[in-house]
């Protein structure tokens, strides 16, 4: 007779290995990174450039530097670029986050030969011209106005700006803040920002040498420019003090949730111990925040808590969408579980629960070998190399209850928390 | 190309194994041959209300979610109108766990009155943060019912309304797992660093001693061809005027899909495109513009939908769509631009073979839909697709009379 009630036996995960990548710099003062695996024949290249500073009196400049990357060359128009990305089945896509901009190419190798000098002429010579500064304005602003009708959007962009202040992690995007684009300012910036001397260039698929040698020569002989790169100041961040900013919306029938404060960043020694700490409140669906307020109380679809690690700052954040009824007892709940988290300790059973979540969940993130770029970038922008994994998976097996108790004095304290609130409490 | 091996078990369970040793992952789908469409229109949001049960502990396993995550695993699911699908991802050395907890709610549930209490509530906070408390959110719960008269479509997986799954009771909710979920009407697919002999003892150990159950003989009604066109404006407190038009299309195992989801594409795939290029950046008559196929199993919907720019008038925004649907029925688009979404077709489909989830999920839809082989003669039916066809089909799709218009205009200008 089958046992159906004991588990079948469990296999520990032992190691967790993620692809060297080659390291290459090449004449014109790119670094590059390649990393070769699989056997689909398709190459994703991602040119990635710091981000300039941020400029009050320009403040949504760097945002439409990206957005604006692919409407038009000397050459080329905006309908001619997006003609032939379109053609070679490629997708091409300008990514804009806190600290980076970046240019993605995602193709089938035999038609790398087709696109790559093509895009190099969009890094080369990109002009924005002001027709299609016209039609991003229009566009942007009509889609701003529909996402200030969604509660979510506008608690992550108050409690963004409660931490950060007027700053490029803080700033909240006004409609009239796009009758200020022009093209002699996005040229500029595009001068200063978009050059081999910022950037970082990421290979990776199933790279022969003959591929990465057409790719080495392209970019060499093709994107030439001399200049240097521009000193980026360390920005200093205004944080409001600890309070509760209530935005209220008329008939709302859900509030939103964005409770947390600045944190530390990837590259502090217990920033690995800290992911175990967040798994256990709200880092996946098995969480304590989970189980008390959706699984037990039923008050909302989702919750769940996050650290973000950038450049110059990190924090931590919880956020959900819970009834108007029930928001204030959510509220209340939140803090009972942070505070359960430094006075309790967490019962063997469930740290080893979390942990091996944990692990697989980072086996889980390698499925390819984009995903083990995706995990070397997040290392390498944070100061770090590879070497942070073996360090990661060491500390999450290592740690005890004692010290996610300590770690939980140390680093959450729900009096000292932004919260914000949109909807009805 | 995706290799895959097929067996069925004596409960007539199918099972489908895809070998992938670059991954140290595996994942185990299994699809449930129930969707929305099987509800009762009394009942409606049943199988997605049961999709979050299915989580609430089985016979003999009290929990599900923990002993999965304690060999580093996670899951998750969805419901649509024609399937609920259910998935694992995890450490292919720990595979057994999943056998173990999917072959035992495949089983037997044992979910009591409090499970089915919070669910039910979750499922209303669900309804409410993605289709009542977003601007636009409750679309589908319009549209349909105007483009359905008779079809199951004519509901959303959501359900028609939140006293539905309020309502739900523990033995409504019994009779229908009885109903449908039984290996005779699911597909089990394992992906990874797996063998398939491996996969057929462990599937023969935990899958075969389940009864095989009744089988479901679905009987649903077929809607009628529209005779006029449908018209529905709502006046919502939105932040922008808003147009949808749905045009009736053939079922997903028609060839005439493929033709219809190219004629999207030439519409709205990337900035290239016909409405983005024309409306969007020439015209200046729309913010957003797209074209898609609803791709269901039953006959389903071409939509095109667009947000007018403020100063345009509705007329003119609904005018300016016609005139470009008016031109694929008259004129052969360029060979051109017919092969380009051809290109699109064919990268698309070995970028989707980077994730061993997605290829599960495809082999266990085509499986279903009559033959898993299909996942790797897709592409080849489309490149089939000529000028003609593109031409004959738009005109037989975009017929005021096959329309259902849906307007939403925003307080502020109504």
């Amino acid at each position: 007779m089958l046992n159906r009630i004991n588990p079948p036996a469990f296999h520990p995960i032992e190691n967790i290995n993620i692809i060297n990548p080659d390291s290459i710099e090449l004449t014109n003062g790119v670094k590059l990174f390649v990393f070769s695996a699989g056997e689909e024949d398709l190459v994703r290249m991602q040119w990635v450039f710091e981000n300039a500073d941020f400029q009050p009196t320009k403040p949504i400049i760097n945002s439409a530097l990206s957005a604006m990357l692919l409407e038009g060359t000397s050459k080329y128009s905006s309908a001619q670029i997006a003609e032939k990305i379109d053609f070679y089945g490629a997708y091409l896509f300008p990514e804009y986050s806190y600290d980076h901009t970046s240019l993605n190419l995602i193709t089938l190798t035999k038609y790398l030969d087709k696109l790559l000098p093509f895009i190099i002429e969009i890094l080369n010579d990109a002009i924005f011209p002001q027709q299609e500064i016209d039609t991003y304005k229009r566009n942007s602003k009509q889609a701003l106005k529909i996402s200030l009708e969604k509660n979510d959007y506008i608690a992550r962009r108050q409690f963004n700006n409660a931490l950060f202040g007027k700053s490029s992690y803080g700033y909240i995007q006004e409609a009239n803040d796009f009758d200020q684009l022009n093209q002699d300012d996005l040229q500029s910036l595009f001068k200063e920002q978009i050059i081999p001397a910022n950037c970082t260039l990421f290979v990776s698929g199933n790279i022969s040498s003959t591929t990465l040698n057409y790719i080495n020569n392209c970019i060499e002989d093709q994107w030439i420019n001399k200049s240097v790169k521009s000193k980026v100041t360390i920005p200093v961040f205004k944080t409001l003090p600890p309070q509760q900013i209530l935005i209220e919306k008329e008939k709302a029938l859900q509030s939103a949730i964005r409770i947390g404060q600045l944190s530390i960043q990837r590259s502090h020694a217990d920033f690995p111990t800290f992911q175990v700490l967040n798994a256990t409140l709200g880092g996946y669906f098995g969480s304590r925040l989970m189980m008390n307020i959706r699984e037990d109380k039923g008050y909302t679809y989702g919750i769940g808590s996050g650290l973000a690690s950038m450049k110059y700052a990190g924090f931590f954040t919880i956020s959900s969408e819970v009834g108007t009824a029930v928001c204030a007892d959510t509220l209340k709940e939140i803090e009972f579980e942070i505070n359960r988290l430094k006075t309790e300790k967490i019962s063997e059973e469930e740290l080893l629960l979390v942990k091996n979540y944990l692990l697989g969940s980072m086996l889980g993130s390698l499925e390819n070998v984009f995903s083990h770029t995706d995990k070397f970038k997040q290392a390498y922008f944070s100061g770090l190399t590879l070497d942070y994994y073996d360090y990661y998976t060491q500390q999450v097996k290592d740690v005890t209850a004692e010290d996610l108790l300590v770690l939980a004095n140390k680093y959450l304290d729900f009096d000292q928390m932004i919260r914000v609130i949109v909807g009805k409490i | 190309m995706v290799k895959y091996n097929r067996f069925i078990l004596k409960n007539g369970l199918r099972v489908l194994v895809h070998e992938a040793p670059e991954t140290p992952m595996a994942v185990v789908n299994i699809l449930y041959d129930v969707g929305a469409r099987d509800e009762d229109p009394e009942q409606t949001g049943f199988a997605h209300l049961f999709e979050h049960l299915m989580f609430g502990g089985s016979l003999n396993i009290p929990q599900y979610d923990k002993p999965l995550q304690l060999v580093g695993g996670e899951n998750n699911a969805f419901t649509s109108n024609d399937i609920t699908n259910y998935y694992i991802t995890l450490p292919a050395v720990n595979i057994e766990t999943a056998f173990w907890l999917e072959s035992d709610r495949m089983l037997s549930l044992a979910f009591g009155e409090k499970s089915l209490e919070v669910q039910r509530n979750v499922v209303c906070e669900e309804f409410k943060q993605r289709y009542l408390n977003q601007p636009y959110g409750d679309v589908w719960l319009k549209l349909r019912p105007l483009a359905y008269k008779k079809h199951p479509y004519r509901w959303a997986t959501i359900g028609k309304e939140l006293s539905h799954i309020e309502n739900a009771k523990i033995e409504d909710v019994k009779a229908f797992f009885k109903k449908h979920y039984n290996p005779q009407n699911a597909i089990l697919v394992v992906a990874g660093d797996v063998k398939t002999d491996e996969i057929k003892l462990l599937a023969e150990k935990w899958f075969e001693p389940i009864p095989s159950g009744e089988s479901y003989q679905r009987n649903l009604p077929i809607e009628p061809e529209q005779q006029e066109a449908r018209r529905e404006t709502v006046y919502a407190d939105v932040p922008t005027n808003s147009i949808y038009i749905a045009f009736h299309m053939h079922s997903r195992t028609d060839d005439r899909y493929y033709s219809a989801d190219l004629i999207s594409d030439l519409l709205s795939q990337g900035q290239s495109s016909r409405l983005y290029r024309r409306l969007l950046k020439e015209q200046k008559i729309f913010s957003e513009i797209n074209a898609y196929v609803t791709g269901s199993i039953d006959a389903g919907l071409f939509v095109v939908e667009g947000k007018p720019l403020p100063e345009i008038s509705m007329e003119t925004a609904e005018e300016a769509i016609w005139d470009e649907l008016e031109k694929m029925k008259t004129d052969f688009v360029l060979d051109y631009e017919l092969e380009k979404v051809k290109n699109k077709i064919e990268s698309t489909m070995v970028f989707s073979e980077m994730s061993i989830l997605n290829k599960a999920m495809n082999l266990a839809y085509f499986e279903l839909l009559g033959d898993a082989e299909q996942i790797n003669t897709e592409t080849e039916k489309y490149l089939t697709i000529s000028l003609e066809d593109i031409k004959n089909f738009s005109a037989d799709l975009f017929r005021k009379e096959n329309s259902s218009t849906l307007i939403y205009l925003s307080q502020a200008h109504a």
